[in-house]
């Protein structure tokens, strides 16, 4: 019964954040936003059963990834995003259109695919640190290292792009 | 009704993935067309988590974390594109940045 209770409360805050995102004006306004769905997506992983993503859902989107979003919007002194004029085609037909695609999705997940069963909180925690690495330090023991390299490159991109030309 | 079916996590998963293409569409803003894309990233993943519950694997979750990792390579390097269009152009408009536009 708890279950259902928490995952009806941090649904609604996940959709009531989005649009939120979408909405607002202000950047710094989508970026709380943002983190509204973060947080409450973290507790929907906790009741899947996946704890160490939710603990790293937490502390890489919420702390890292918003950390350097408002640090960009403070540094950029971002404003109030000036409304311009949209092409007529995505005014007219972009609402519908987005209807119909989560219309599709709920119809391919309600009725197409095979029924699936109910999350009980608890009856399965596969998610721990523990079986986590145990697969990540194994199987997929070659992914690992490929997205260490990326990382590593990625971390030269930013500095290569973001620093300040010496003349 | 005790448990909550899978489904209704699957479906918040399309409803949030849908709410992240709008605001990509939609708005005019650089840094909010970047958290749209981090709005899909996230509902992606728990669509992942959800499966990896459905087969009692921890692939998924596997693949999730993957996601995140390069989620967050991609914010720091597209932050620093930012950074740079703004040093350069002086905006963050999305429709002012059009010289590769035909």
């Amino acid at each position: 019964m708890i279950d259902t209770i928490l995952f009806i409360i941090f649904a609604i805050v996940a959709i009531v954040s989005g649009f939120n995102l979408v909405l607002q004006k202000h950047p710094i306004s989508s970026a709380l936003s943002l983190m509204g769905v973060m947080g409450s997506l973290a507790v929907l992983y906790l009741l899947l059963g996946a704890e160490f993503l939710a603990m790293t859902q937490m502390i890489v989107y919420g702390g890292a990834v918003m950390v350097l979003f408002v640090f960009v919007i403070m540094l950029l002194n971002a404003g109030t995003e000036k409304g311009s004029a949209k092409s007529w085609f995505a005014q007219i037909a972009g609402l519908p259109l987005l209807l119909c695609l989560v219309a599709l999705l709920g119809f391919l997940i309600r009725s197409v695919l095979p029924p699936f069963r109910h999350v009980e909180f608890g009856s399965w925690v596969g998610g721990t640190a523990e079986h986590i690495g145990q697969l990540l330090f194994t199987t997929y023991l070659l992914p690992f290292e490929v997205i260490s390299i990326l990382i590593l490159i990625a971390i030269l991109g930013a500095v290569v792009l973001a620093r300040k030309e010496i003349d | 009704m005790e448990h909550v079916p899978l489904s209704w996590y699957l479906i918040l998963s399309a409803v949030l993935f849908a709410l992240g293409v709008a605001g990509f569409i939609y708005r005019k803003s650089v840094l909010t067309v970047f958290m749209s894309i981090e709005l899909m990233l996230n509902a992606v993943n728990l669509s992942f988590i959800s499966f990896s519950y459905e087969l009692q694997r921890i692939d998924g979750q596997i693949y999730s974390f993957f996601v995140m990792v390069v989620a967050a390579a991609e914010a720091a390097v597209g932050l620093a594109i930012i950074l740079t269009i703004f040093k350069n152009r002086g905006t963050l408009q999305i429709d002012e940045v059009d010289s590769m536009k035909l």
